[in-house]
């Protein structure tokens, strides 16, 4: 069972949100004692995803939870947009897939580099994304 | 040391700052004729895809204004990260720090000492 240990919203409206979100999410994994490298793999992989959410999505709300499972400690993040959502989703998560001329690597980077990924999306109305990077995953 | 151009990344960038990096870039290659541009990303502590994309883009730049470039001081854990983010910075050089990035630079434009010697003569500069 995961226990939600403490709770911080933030609104991304604009691309100067991105650097004070990652900052955030850094205070947080500093906080709870995660390695260097897994701080800098949690903090990339939600550069791409706020990035995402503010391309593809209009802009949205994030939610950074320090969270608890048996004797492990970690760091949930939560990406919403009620943007255009995505409609194959197999599809977006293949490296190299863009609708946006970029590198189509923020999908498939992102679930590589935490320890769980989970992504809805709705065509029409959004797309919401989870990942959990564990102190020690 | 005329003919490099040393740019240090000092903080994370907003992605704007981050683009106009790579047009200042260009008009500051092509105002100095330099032939090495030398980029210090020790400061940066995450490059994710858009980052990559703009140090990629920086390369081929100076390739196509004829100048070569060199990314140093990537820090252990971001380069760790960024196999993992499956970035491969392709046709983006890289050395340790800037001591050593400085001797690949040289290495690179090596093919153009002999005139660059000549010059160096003309403007009385000491090495
Ligand atoms: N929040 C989102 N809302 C709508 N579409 C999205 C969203 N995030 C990603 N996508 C779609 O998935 C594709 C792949 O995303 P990603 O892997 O980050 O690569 P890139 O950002 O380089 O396009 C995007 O091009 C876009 O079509
Ligand atoms: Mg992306």
């Amino acid at each position: 069972m995961i226990i939600v240990l403490s709770k911080d919203a933030m609104a991304i409206q604009k691309e100067q949100d991105v650097v004070p979100f990652r900052n955030r999410v850094k205070e947080y994994a500093v906080k709870i004692g995660m390695s260097l490298v897994n701080q800098t793999k949690l903090i990339t992989a939600a550069s791409e995803l706020v990035r995402n959410m503010l391309k593809y999505g209009g802009g949205g709300s994030t939610l950074i939870e320090v969270i608890s499972k048996g004797r492990e400690n970690g760091i949930r993040l939560t990406f919403a947009d009620k943007g255009p959502g995505i409609k194959d989703i197999p599809l977006a998560m293949q490296d190299g897939y863009s609708t946006g001329k970029s590198l189509g690597l923020g999908l498939p980077g992102a679930k590589r580099l935490v320890s769980e990924f989970d992504i809805k999306s709705t065509p029409g109305k959004g797309t919401t994304v989870t990942v959990i990077k564990w102190k020690n995953g | 040391m005329g003919k490099f151009l040393l740019v240090t990344i000092q903080v994370d960038l907003y992605d704007r700052l981050a683009l106009n990096l790579e047009t200042d870039l260009a008009n500051m290659v092509n105002k100095t004729g330099a032939r090495g541009v030398l980029i210090d990303i020790s400061a940066l502590s995450i490059v994710d895809s858009f980052m990559g994309r703009i140090l990629g883009n920086i390369g081929t730049m100076s390739k196509i204004m004829d100048a070569e470039s060199v990314v140093v001081g990537m820090q252990p854990a971001v380069a760790i990260t960024l196999v993992e983010l499956g970035l491969e910075l392709k046709g983006v050089s890289t050395a340790l720090n800037v001591e050593k990035g400085m001797q690949l630079l040289h290495t690179k434009v090596g093919s153009f000492e002999d005139e660059e010697k000549e010059e160096d003569a003309d403007d009385n500069s000491i090495e």
